[in-house]
């Protein structure tokens, strides 16, 4: 985790400001309080992203919060369908087999892992 | 891999403006950018060309050496960075689940939906609900040897509090899996209840030994009773039944109990107990070294006949 000194070494470009009403709207959520924030490495990694999306996408300020939304919930999917893979991983061979005769009965594929 | 043309990678012309490229460059990221094709690798890769290429025509400067022949596309690649999405893909990028736009709750959980129907309602007609049966739970059980021979009951505590009450049939093997309909965890959606799966584990007996639905045992008999021929109580595994020694019997006889093995369960009948006979000479008193020294048979035994002639001698010549 880093404070406010090293993140502002990390993007020379970004205004507090910004930085501060992007906590403020919870876009981003550090630890700690104002002044003595903590970022871990997602908060960090997400500070860049919405630099990005403003900066080199152009994505409107009022489309942000749509597009992490999104994101949000596509990332939760995500790890649940990773849960869910590593449950069926754990399971006996028969029912692995049975889901995955599902799976390919219902893509029409032999491979129903894409 | 290595680019040869950025003005292509972007799809400008060569003389294309400033406002050109970063409008290609903008069009191109909002399609490419890593963290809006989570799982997609390809789009990393053609995100990082796009990049270099947006890295070097950007530069008014890197761009008239790039024009004029001095540098290529590769001096502008950059190492590989992280995206948001590296890390939000592991379990720690659930802190951002409810996203600040109030949102939140709303898309609350996959799996739910799963196990209550509304995926499988969806797509059949009446009123499909998800139903599924409970889980099986496995235990474990320790029987004595003669409990599983002759058949128990047993009342186990389980970890969740419930006691239950097993019926240990008779012949059960080591190993064994007793089941227990609808005692297991209970069904989803109304289906039915798991089994409790109940392994046996057969103790060993200190001198019974089991065979199918045999019995074996050793039963030590004296030199009178071997020579002579005795009744002698014998156990079994229902109690002590009295066994006829025939006269002149020796160590390793094996004299058949008909029906005395593993009771009759089931189809199968019951098994026989075999039981072999082993001298035992006990404590000696003179008389009988006496009558031994005095004793001269009729026929010259050697009970090492079998073993052949030369073996004695080549382990030291002790033989005579």
């Amino acid at each position: 985790m880093i404070g406010s000194d090293e993140l502002r070494q990390l993007f020379p470009g970004l205004a507090a400001a910004d930085l501060d009403a992007w906590i403020a709207d919870r876009w981003v959520r550090p630890e700690g309080n104002p002044g003595a924030y903590r970022f871990r490495e997602i908060d960090v990694a997400r500070i860049r992203l919405i630099a990005e999306l403003r900066e080199d996408l152009a994505i409107g300020q009022d489309a942000i919060p749509l597009v992490l939304s999104l994101l949000d919930q596509l990332h939760h999917v995500r790890r649940r369908i990773r849960l869910l893979r590593d449950v069926i991983d754990m399971q006996p061979d028969d029912v692995r087999q049975a889901i995955r005769n599902g799976l390919i009965a219902r893509i029409g594929t032999s491979s129903p892992d894409r | 891999m290595p680019v040869d043309d950025p003005y292509k990678v972007l799809g400008v012309q060569p003389q294309a403006s400033e406002e050109e490229i970063r409008g290609a460059y903008r069009k191109l990221a909002k399609r490419y950018h890593p963290d809006l094709n989570p799982g997609d690798s390809e789009a990393e890769e053609r995100f990082k060309e796009i990049s270099a290429a947006h890295d070097l025509l950007s530069d008014p400067d890197e761009r008239a050496r790039y024009d004029r022949g001095e540098i290529d596309v590769s001096g502008a690649e950059r190492p590989r960075r992280s995206y948001y999405r590296d890390f939000a893909e592991q379990q720690g990028g659930s802190w951002y689940d409810e996203s600040g736009s109030g949102r939140s709750g709303e898309f609350d959980d996959v799996f739910s939906s799963f196990f209550s129907g509304r995926f499988g309602a969806a797509g059949r007609r009446g009123t499909a609900e998800f139903r599924m049966r409970g889980t099986d739970r496995q235990y474990v059980l320790n029987v004595d040897f003669l409990d599983a021979v002759n058949g128990t009951k047993r009342r186990l505590q389980l970890p969740d509090g419930k006691t239950l009450d097993v019926t240990v049939p008779p012949g059960t093997q080591d190993g064994q899996v007793l089941r227990l309909r609808g005692q297991g965890g209970e069904g989803i959606g109304g289906g039915p209840a798991g089994d409790v799966l109940i392994e046996i584990q057969v103790e060993p007996h200190p001198f019974f030994r089991r065979d199918g639905n045999d019995i074996h045992v050793e039963v030590p008999v004296t030199v009178a009773e071997a020579v002579l021929g005795a009744r002698i109580p014998v156990p079994t595994p229902r109690g002590a039944v009295t066994l006829r020694v025939p006269e002149g019997s020796d160590t390793g006889r094996v004299l058949r109990l008909r029906g005395k093995g593993v009771p009759a369960h089931g189809a199968e009948r019951a098994g026989d107990e075999y039981v072999t006979l082993k001298v035992v000479i006990g404590p000696v008193d003179d008389e009988f070294k006496d009558f031994l020294r005095r004793w001269s048979p009729d026929h010259r035994f050697d009970p090492r006949r079998d073993m052949g002639r030369d073996s004695g001698r080549d382990r030291g010549g002790a033989a005579p």
